[in-house]
């Protein structure tokens, strides 16, 4: 055999890059980098407030001398619409009353705007009504104004829906993005991953079944209980598109702090940690519709790992790292067999590793 | 995980990093093929607790990472035509071409879908005879055997709306090139677990024999990569050449004979083009005769499509071990796995973009990149 490696080296080449800079495409709606790079510069960037700015899942907004008020709003998405465990509108109530709620607001209204595909059957969208009344009434929270458009058939996938929630914050409450301090516990209300392995499930697509069901779910009660007993609760965030890695290290940055995980403490199913291994994807950056993280003052965490545990949707809640001053900005992950590694942000589209 | 778990055991780890503590006298340089196995070191930190006489170079066997500029330039050509719903695995997508990738495509029209089976690629096929259905054949060994099962079912089905794009390459050459090369620094291999379970390890021994370089056959758990570098430094310590199989729960000597029954029915060897290295002779697999008429190149005429790539990174140097991903000026900065420069810093298995996601010490360099 001839020496190739001689030839090698002359044939040494490499792509333009590329920046997708020009066009939308799906990694712009991951939860990660590129869809952060895409708010800041079209968005942010254009509409400019403290409110915005603080780029927490909900804004604090406030008229002269009347209560705090908390708003957020959400689009959703999703295929199949309906799945093990929820469906689309289950999604569109608690997505919104969860953001709501992490900002440490009580959730008492919300807004929903369908865009209908020409062609869907009115029972579907019967259907998709009534869960959104049932998860409603679970979070206490009306939906008490709407809109309806029809788009022309292939112009949609079925139906999307999107809320917005108000909320109404208590005095003294400032749970916020930045307001994570080195020594704090952070605690996980539950199991990672399993709505987004759900949901991929539900399209068939894994040549797999699995018995997942997601875990969506209005969080407010469990929230509410939580800070009953502590008013030191300095961060709550809902981990769903782009996993808890993408959630701790957007609170790492904001608090200008470090995040230290321990490996084998953060809980995971069986069936996730199995489908993960077989598709190459990891189940920290996978979507959960019904996860807490909280970031406690030590002192006050044990207390309140017991509430989270207390409560349905918190029964396998545990404590899984804690708050440092090092390395500022990124979450680190102390692994099972005792060495380290990084935990960085989601960047585009998860996509499943080849072999 | 049952047969995972146990081989994350902390103390298990600790032992057998002891060991290798003990055999080590000098410095060594191993060097493990496989991009699975790169992305398994970073991921557990296995790098960061082998004694610092022991060099992991890592090796080019990421299939996405050397999948040459040309064959995605005519994938993204296939992709663009009306009638062709293009298939793929779903870390090409992600891969550019000449100024373009796949989402790209995607994003002004092309049908362009992930499947997790080639065989469902087939399925599409059978389910959609007015469309023309395309799949990116690419990978090692690994993937040769459900690559060829998609084009062997086709032509049971009869099928006349599917062919492939063929980019598959094979391991044993690439060790060739490696070991042949002026500036090869490579004094033991850790051969690839996955590919050696579907190929056995019988073309190793001459290879092992003619650049005198004991190989390891090694899996991808913790405990495997260590039992893999443990049988290495036994070998080059005792000055022992020959192959060792430190995966035997997954892999014999023989390997998976029906798979290979299977690929040497559909596939034959010929030249390949590798990303960043260039041509080795007979590296690769393409369809035989019979089955030439499931050749996407040659239905739809791309195979004169030919793409000059710039010299701008080091991919070439980093994949065949020459030089660390950290080496590079553009690491973390201006390439990222968001916007890679090379094709390392693309895939998951890519060298570039494991040590981008799991290792500090580039990371903070690097962490200025908004």
């Amino acid at each position: 055999m001839r020496n190739p490696t001689k030839v090698s080296i002359e044939g040494l080449n490499c792509p333009v890059p590329l920046t997708h800079r020009e066009r939308i495409v799906t990694g712009h709606g991951s939860g990660g980098k590129m869809m952060q790079e895409l708010i800041a510069k079209t968005f942010t960037s254009q509409w400019q407030n403290p409110m915005l700015n603080a780029g927490n899942d909900g804004s604090v907004i406030s008229a002269r001398g009347y209560a705090r008020l908390v708003v957020s709003t959400d689009a959703h998405v999703v295929s199949p619409l309906f799945f093990p465990g929820g469906d689309i509108g289950a999604l569109a109530v608690c997505g919104t009353v969860n953001d709501v709620a992490v900002m440490g607001a009580k959730p008492l209204y919300l807004t929903a705007s369908f865009i209908l595909e020409e062609g869907l059957e009115i029972s579907t969208l019967e259907r998709v009504v009534e869960s959104m009344r049932a998860k409603a009434e679970e979070a206490g929270v009306q939906i008490v104004a709407g809109d309806t458009k029809v788009v022309e058939k292939g112009l949609a996938d079925g139906l999307y829906i999107s809320t917005t929630g108000i909320g109404l914050l208590a005095d003294r409450c400032h749970i916020n993005g930045w307001e994570a301090k080195p020594g704090d516990a952070v605690l996980i209300s539950g199991t990672l991953g399993d709505h987004g392995i759900a949901v991929l499930s539900a399209r068939g697509a894994l040549g797999l079944e699995t018995e997942l069901a997601s875990d969506v779910a209005p969080l407010n009660e469990m929230i509410a209980d939580m800070m009953a007993v502590s008013k030191n609760i300095h961060v709550m965030r809902d981990p769903t598109r782009g996993g808890l890695a993408t959630s701790l290290n957007e609170i790492a940055k904001q608090s200008k702090v470090g995040i230290v995980l321990e490996e084998g403490s953060i809980p995971i199913k069986p069936a996730v940690e199995s489908a993960s291994e077989l598709l190459g994807f990891d189940p920290l950056y996978i979507a959960n519709e019904g996860k807490l993280v909280a970031i406690v003052a030590e002192d006050e965490a044990e207390e309140v790992l017991q509430v989270m545990r207390s409560h349905k949707y918190g029964k396998e809640a545990a404590r899984i790292g804690r708050v440092a001053t090092e390395p500022q900005g990124r979450v680190l992950m102390k692994t099972l067999i005792g060495s380290h590694r990084m935990v960085d942000m989601l960047m585009g589209e998860m996509l499943p590793r080849i072999c | 995980m049952k047969y995972v778990t146990e081989f994350r055991d902390a103390d298990l780890v600790r032992q057998t990093v002891e060991k290798i503590r003990k055999e080590v006298t000098q410095p060594w340089v191993l060097m493990e093929i496989c991009g699975g196995q790169t992305h398994a070191i970073k991921r557990y930190g296995i790098d960061e607790l082998l004694p610092k006489e022991i060099e992991l170079v890592h090796g080019p066997g990421c299939p996405v990472c050397v999948t040459p500029l040309e064959q995605i330039d005519k994938a993204l050509a296939l992709a663009s035509m009306p009638n062709v719903i293009f298939t793929s695995y779903g870390d090409m997508l992600r891969v550019p071409g000449s100024g373009r990738d796949l989402f790209s495509v995607r994003a002004t029209g092309g049908d362009v879908r992930v499947v997790y089976s080639p065989l469902d690629a087939v399925k599409l096929a059978a389910k959609n005879p007015e469309k023309e259905v395309v799949f990116f054949a690419i990978g090692f060994e690994t993937t040769a055997p459900a690559n060829a099962m998609s084009v062997y079912q086709a032509a049971q089905l009869g099928l006349r709306n599917f062919s492939v794009l063929m980019s598959h390459v094979r391991v044993p050459p690439a060790m060739h090139a490696i070991l042949s090369g002026e500036h090869n620094r490579v004094q033991g291999f850790l051969a690839a677990g996955h590919v050696c379970a579907v190929m056995g390890y019988w073309e190793y021994p001459p290879i092992a024999e003619q650049y005198r370089t004991p190989m390891a056959v090694t899996g991808f758990e913790p405990l495997d990569l260590l039992h893999g570098v443990l049988t290495a430094v036994r070998m080059l310590e005792k000055g022992e050449v020959g192959v060792a199989n430190a995966y035997a729960r997954a892999v014999t000597y023989e390997g998976n004979q029906p798979a290979q029954k299977l690929i040497q029915t559909v596939f034959m060897d010929c030249d390949r083009k590798w990303r960043g290295i260039g041509n080795i002779p007979m590296s690769g697999w393409c369809l035989r005769p019979e089955y030439a008429k499931f050749d996407a190149e040659q239905r739809f005429e791309v195979a004169s499509i030919h793409s000059e790539e710039s010299p701008i990174c080091i991919a070439g140097e980093i994949l065949q071990g020459l030089k660390k991903p950290h080496q590079c000026p553009a690491f973390g900065t201006l390439c990222t796995p968001e916007h890679p420069l090379g094709a390392t810093m693309v895939s998951t298995e890519g060298t570039c973009a494991a040590y981008y996601q799991y290792d500090q010490q580039p990371i903070a360099s690097g962490a200025s990149h908004a």
